[in-house]
């Protein structure tokens, strides 16, 4: 199997309300999985289907191949947005408790417990209440216990929100780590410099439909817009404006340089390669800069849901 | 996957090692005796003043009637009245009883005066004596014989049977009324007290936002049903401790202090002096003793066992309801009022009409209905109910408990992730369809 999950024309309505319409995910094994969408957009009714909260209206959701029954809750981590604990409890007790309730023996979830909280470096954390802890400090308790009992899904809404840079980029390695050692992970952020960090395939929901899926590259790809970044030093920077404006499309480009050069966006019809946007270049003056402008996630969520 | 005995252990335990849980169980009792000791001690004190009662007979007809007592000093005056309720006043007296020559037991003819409003006891008695003696001289004077009339005297305790043999007195129907009376009124303490404090532990878990994290692992219901049993539990706990707490203390407070809990209050004192003189009283303690053998014991204790759970299920999964669909205590008070008003009729309908008859129309009607159920029945168990209609009853209200959890589990399961705005009536309706 490579696909881990799969859900299939996924329905659901609150009253008038059309929470998904006809949605279908595929989350190949081993990747981390970028669900984004707008506020409201249905990710979080998704995600608690998956977690077999809610129930679907229609539609279908396989784990494994397997289609999801109650047994499979031991083999998904959920990390939801709206996260707590339990203030009055003791953090050693309470994450016995949880880690009971995702199916471990007390004994099982002591060991691995004591492993964990030793590597975040929160193990004299144990007896303390959690309403004595820092917001950020609940949130490591809680990253232990969403991934404690190993499962093979690991879905995280907003991992990041509430941790300094230090412990986030903590919560990052061992995200990455999870996966390298097997987990799947489905990671849900509006944080988009995270996603082009840490993603292999994204999904975009806009208003209950499923708008874009696919891999990070191939997206982009699609996304191309065929356009470069260019820095031309010339005697006179007009003549030679006026003379690009004739053989391709430009723009005015805005980026930092040491010299006071011509800076264009120059964008290529399909006929043209740049190759010979760069050799054309070479020939009017001493170019400086030329990159080819990748869109990055935050355009192409921008670009899909407006055009949507 | 079964987390119900972990979900209830955890509701336990969080409930009975909570410090505001432990101070109020051990706090509770001694406050509660406390203010019976100080009760009954002021009590005490208020009685140790004698009271000085001057009488002013004009008629000169009944004033030997009136004989001191501990509490009460009758002195005879012969003056004016204006005399008399000058002297009392600079003597500081506690009244004057001015008994006027037409005095022939018209209520005009006789005035107590005093500085302040006298206490109703008092006045009864004083009313009584007169009403008593003022009868005799009426009697006298219309030329009957007294003592033909005490001789005349019948006192009649009416027998009571049912067709099957069974002796049943008066003492009877008193002592049924009291154990009826506190198994309905337990049951009623027991949902409001417990009852909330599910509801607020259900809020805790929403405004914590740790519900997502727990539902993720286990079902609604059966969080919802863990919750409910554990906090059951710590409840029995309470109650337990309460008693023999309040029992030891009780004994040692009466004991130590020296206050005979008997003499708490004057009126109850006086009923049983009076009690005391009637001949029956030696037959009505072996009536007690008698009651006591008529009760239904064995059904009763298994009526309140199961009664009580039913009907304790039953509301406090409306009280997790009412938690799930709101995000503070304060938004729940649109909802109590509903729960609450059946409860409370139960009550009432237990203490008017079941007392009145036991057996009657409306009676057995709200003792089949599954809300007013629990109380009432148990209020008419000891009075002797077919066990086919226990057994209606019982059947009518498990069928409703099964009803309710599963209309409070919808509501629950969606109102733990509503998170903002409090919602109306009409909503909750639409969770149920979801």
């Amino acid at each position: 199997m490579a696909n881990l999950l799969e859900v299939n024309k996924v329905s659901k309505s609150f009253g008038n309300h059309k929470a998904l319409n006809d949605v279908s995910i595929t989350v190949p094994k081993g990747s981390i999985f970028g669900l984004l969408g707008p506020n409201g957009a249905g990710k979080t009714t998704l995600i608690r289907i998956v977690n077999q909260i809610t129930l679907p209206d229609s539609g279908s959701v396989f784990l494994d191949g397997e289609p999801l029954k109650q047994r499979h809750i031991k083999d998904i981590g959920y990390l939801p947005e709206e996260r707590g604990l339990y203030k009055s409890m003791k953090v050693g007790e309470q994450a016995l408790y949880l880690a009971q309730l995702k199916g471990l023996s007390k004994a099982e979830a002591k060991t691995r417990l004591k492993y964990w909280f030793d590597r975040l470096e929160i193990g004299d954390w144990w007896n303390k209440k959690i309403q004595e802890l820092s917001k950020g400090m609940a949130q490591k308790v809680q990253f232990v216990v969403t991934v404690l009992h190993q499962p093979k899904l690991l879905i995280f809404d907003e991992p990041f929100s509430g941790f300094d840079p230090i412990n986030a980029n903590l919560i990052k390695d061992e995200i990455l780590r999870l996966r390298d050692e097997g987990a799947t992970v489905i990671f849900s952020t509006h944080r988009m410099e995270s996603v082009e960090e840490l993603c292999d395939d994204i999904a975009l929901i806009n208003k209950s439909n499923k708008i874009l899926e696919g891999q990070l590259n191939e997206v982009k790809r699609q996304y191309k817009i065929n356009t470069f970044e260019v820095g031309i030093k010339a005697e006179n920077q007009t003549a030679l404006k006026h003379k690009l404006d004739d053989k391709f499309s430009i723009s005015e480009a805005h980026f930092k340089s040491l010299d006071n050069e011509l800076k264009l966006n120059i964008k290529l019809q399909p006929e043209q390669s740049s190759n010979e946007l760069l050799n054309y270049l070479t020939q009017q003056g001493e170019v400086t800069h030329f990159i080819e402008l990748i869109p990055s996630v935050n355009d192409i969520f921008i670009k899909a849901v407006k055009n949507n | 996957m079964n987390h119900l005995p972990l979900i209830i252990k955890r509701e336990y335990l969080t409930k009975v090692k909570n410090k505001a849980f432990i101070i109020m169980t051990f706090l509770s009792p001694i406050i509660f005796i406390t203010l019976i000791a100080v009760v009954a001690y002021l009590t005490q004190l208020n009685n140790d003043g004698t009271k000085v009662i001057s009488v002013l007979d004009d008629t000169k007809t009944v004033e030997h009637i009136f004989k001191s007592t501990d509490n009460t000093t009758y002195t005879i005056l012969n003056m004016p009245l204006e005399d008399a309720k000058g002297l009392v006043q600079t003597t500081q007296g506690y009244g004057l009883l001015h008994i006027k020559e037409s005095g022939d037991g018209s209520s005009n003819a006789i005035t107590f005066y005093s500085k302040e409003s006298p206490s109703l006891s008092l006045i009864s008695d004083i009313e009584s004596t007169l009403e008593k003696e003022f009868t005799n001289l009426e009697l006298e004077k219309r030329g009957v014989d007294l003592n033909m009339i005490n001789a005349s005297k019948v006192h009649l305790n009416i027998a009571q049977e049912s067709f099957t043999g069974k002796k049943t007195s008066k003492t009877d129907s008193v002592i049924k009324l009291i154990f009826g009376g506190a198994a309905g009124y337990l049951l009623f303490m027991f949902i409001i007290i417990y009852g909330n404090m599910i509801m607020r532990s259900v809020i805790e878990e929403k405004t914590s936002r740790i519900i997502e994290v727990i539902i993720s692992s286990v079902k609604p219901v059966q969080l919802m049903l863990g919750k409910i049993i554990g906090t059951s539990l710590a409840g029995i706990t309470q109650f337990v401790i309460w008693i023999i707490l309040g029992g030891i203390l009780m004994f040692v407070v009466s004991l130590f202090l020296g206050i005979d809990m008997a003499q708490m209050q004057t009126p109850q004192q006086e009923m049983m002096r009076q009690a005391m003189e009637n001949p029956e009283i030696n037959q009505q303690a072996q009536d007690l003793v008698n009651a006591f053998m008529h009760l239904p014991l064995v059904n009763l204790i298994f009526a309140f066992i199961l009664f009580f759970v039913g009907g304790y299920l039953l509301y406090s999964s409306l009280y997790a309801a009412i938690g799930a669909a709101v995000d503070n205590e304060t938004d729940t008070q649109q909802f109590m009022l509903p729960i609450l008003m059946p409860l409370i009729l139960a009550v009432y309908i237990g203490i008017f009409t079941v007392v009145e008859d036991p057996h009657g129309t409306v009676s057995t009607i709200f003792s089949f209905v599954p809300f007013t159920s629990p109380v009432v029945m148990l209020m008419r168990i000891p009075f002797g109910v077919p066990l086919w209609q226990q057994l209606i009853s019982l059947l009518i209200l498990v069928g409703s408990f099964i009803l309710t959890v599963w209309f409070a589990a919808k509501i629950y399961r969606v109102g733990i992730l509503m998170y903002g705005k409090k919602p109306s009536y009409k909503e909750i309706f639409k969770w149920i369809k979801y």
